[in-house]
């Protein structure tokens, strides 16, 4: 009776599998009701001179009948280093006041200015439960919540499956939901507002709420198609809604002499001499919504055991961001229990409407101007990126384990209205970041 | 560009009626490493540095939120 259940199972996993029905869905022939199945991973990232991300993740999946299975996963994040604030470097050193206001840095000169502060640790636990609907239907509901010292997110989503075209052709549509909350040190500032020296009797009147909030409603439909023997193809469109705080609450954005390029004392109100005084900056304002849409397609064939797997996502939003990502991996097999995994991924986004790396003096709003909107934060300029990476693995029968690393490469465009000493910065220079990854199947 | 993308989308969806396999062809499509997401924890890491370092997210599945991601 045993040996039936797990030979149903086996046959009712790989099928499902193939179908290709949902993003978890893999075969497991040595399945057993009554055992759970492991997965555990631990990233390191490191970009240099700035965050430094360790994140174990471990998940658990348990197959309670044949069509019908939970899984657990918790992740730990834990990130330091520094991270840019959105001022423009200059040929001086210059001061910021960190955001609880009770203290303030010095970043060097011709450098891109960081804020060393942030020190955090995130916690994100998730479950979902994968139940038959009927013969061709399934659904996948899960709920997660995500902790920081900052910020809280909790969400719930379900995606709906339906076998159509004897089991050749999947149809998807989902739902997901999430609430995310965020109380970040000092409060949230006044869009616009100066940063004030650290201890400023005034700092207080910079702040608004202890805290905020934004909802996101994402909508996903998806197909996907059995081509023939070895080969997949799905295509997905997703739609998302995000309403709430969608401003960076510790990102600023300088403010420069006109003609210099200088940015302004703080205090003199003409450009900076030494970095001794707070360069001018004002707190950033992104608009209370964004509706992004994606389409995504991805190909995977194998070839006599080598697997040649391609995706491609086309997003575009009411930020006039657009952006295209190619992502390609091979899995080349070099025996029954060794492979390597060749990894390439280019990314390429436009800017967003409201991209401002930096104010000429006089032409910042005035403290608390909530219809204007600006950020000078990098991720929201024009970039291109690269992931080059490779991937070693074995698989044995009841375990399996890979290593891989990755070069990730983060290349902006500059602004084309520098003036004076801007001209000679580079306001938004190369990140880069290496990537070690190892992952334990037990 | 979002043309291009519908009427690519259309055409394939078209050839879907002329693609398929039998159930007894299954056997290379059934291997783990052909399910389009294989490796789900490598994809969920990944995602969440994009979505820290880029200004897109999502696309494969939900994109979501859950982290402040300075």
């Amino acid at each position: 009776m045993k040996k039936h259940q797990k030979i149903t199972l086996a046959l009712a996993s790989a099928t499902c599998s193939l179908m290709g029905a949902l993003p978890n869905a893999h075969a497991d022939i040595s399945a057993d009701y009554a055992d759970w199945d492991v997965n555990a991973a631990l990233l390191i990232y490191n970009e240099s001179d700035r965050v430094t991300a360790v994140e174990p993740v471990i998940s658990a999946k348990k197959q309670i009948d044949t069509d019908e299975s939970i899984a657990l996963k918790l992740v730990y994040d834990s990130l330091t280093g520094a991270s840019a604030n959105g001022a423009v470097p200059t040929n001086i050193a210059q001061t910021f006041t960190r955001p609880s206001g009770n203290g303030s840095y010095t970043t060097t000169a011709n450098e891109t200015s960081l804020d060393d502060t942030f020190h955090d640790t995130r916690v994100a636990i998730s479950a979902s439960w994968e139940m038959p609907l009927s013969r061709m239907d399934k659904l996948v509901l899960g709920g997660n919540i995500s902790n920081e010292y900052d910020y809280t997110s909790i969400g719930v989503s379900s995606l709906f499956s339906r076998d159509i075209n004897q089991r050749n052709t999947t149809l998807s549509a989902g739902l997901s939901f999430a609430s995310d909350s965020i109380s970040p040190i000092g409060g949230i500032p006044d869009p616009f507002s100066e940063m004030l020296p650290a201890g400023d009797a005034n700092y207080s009147t910079t702040r608004l709420d202890s805290s905020e909030s934004k909802t996101t409603v994402d909508i996903l439909f998806g197909i996907t198609q059995v081509i023939d023997k070895h080969s997949l193809l799905q295509f997905n469109y997703s739609y998302s809604q995000v309403d709430g705080y969608l401003t960076d609450p510790f990102k600023v954005i300088s403010v420069v002499d006109a003609i210099t390029g200088i940015p302004i004392d703080q205090v003199t109100g003409v450009a900076i001499v030494s970095g001794t005084t707070l360069s001018q900056v004002v707190y950033e304002n992104r608009p209370d919504s964004r509706t992004k849409h994606s389409l995504f397609t991805q190909y995977k064939r194998n070839f006599s055991g080598d697997v040649f797997d391609i995706s491609y996502r086309y997003m575009f939003d009411d930020w006039d961001i657009n952006s295209h990502t190619v992502d390609f991996k091979y899995r080349l097999k070099t025996s029954d229990t060794t492979f390597w995994k060749p990894h390439i991924r280019f990314y390429q986004q436009s800017e967003a409407e409201f991209y401002t790396p930096f104010y000429l003096s006089g032409s910042q709003p005035t403290a608390g101007t909530n219809t204007t909107f600006a950020t000078a934060d990098y991720r929201l300029g024009e970039m291109t990126t690269t992931t080059i990476g490779i991937e070693y693995g074995h698989v044995y029968e009841n375990h399996s384990w890979s290593l891989a690393a990755e070069y990730y490469l983060q290349t902006s465009t500059e602004p084309s209205n520098k003036v004076g000493e801007l001209n000679n910065q580079e306001l938004s220079p190369d990140v880069d970041a290496f990537m070690l990854r190892f992952n334990y199947d037990f | 560009m979002r043309r291009i993308c519908i009427v690519i989308t259309v055409l394939s969806l078209s050839a879907c009626s002329q693609w398929g396999v039998k159930p007894w062809e299954r056997s290379v499509l059934a291997k783990s490493e052909m399910a389009l997401d294989s490796a789900p924890l490598t994809s969920a890491l990944d995602d969440h540095i994009y979505f820290s370092k880029e200004a897109s997210s999502g696309g494969r599945g939900f994109g979501g939120g859950g982290c402040g991601c300075n």
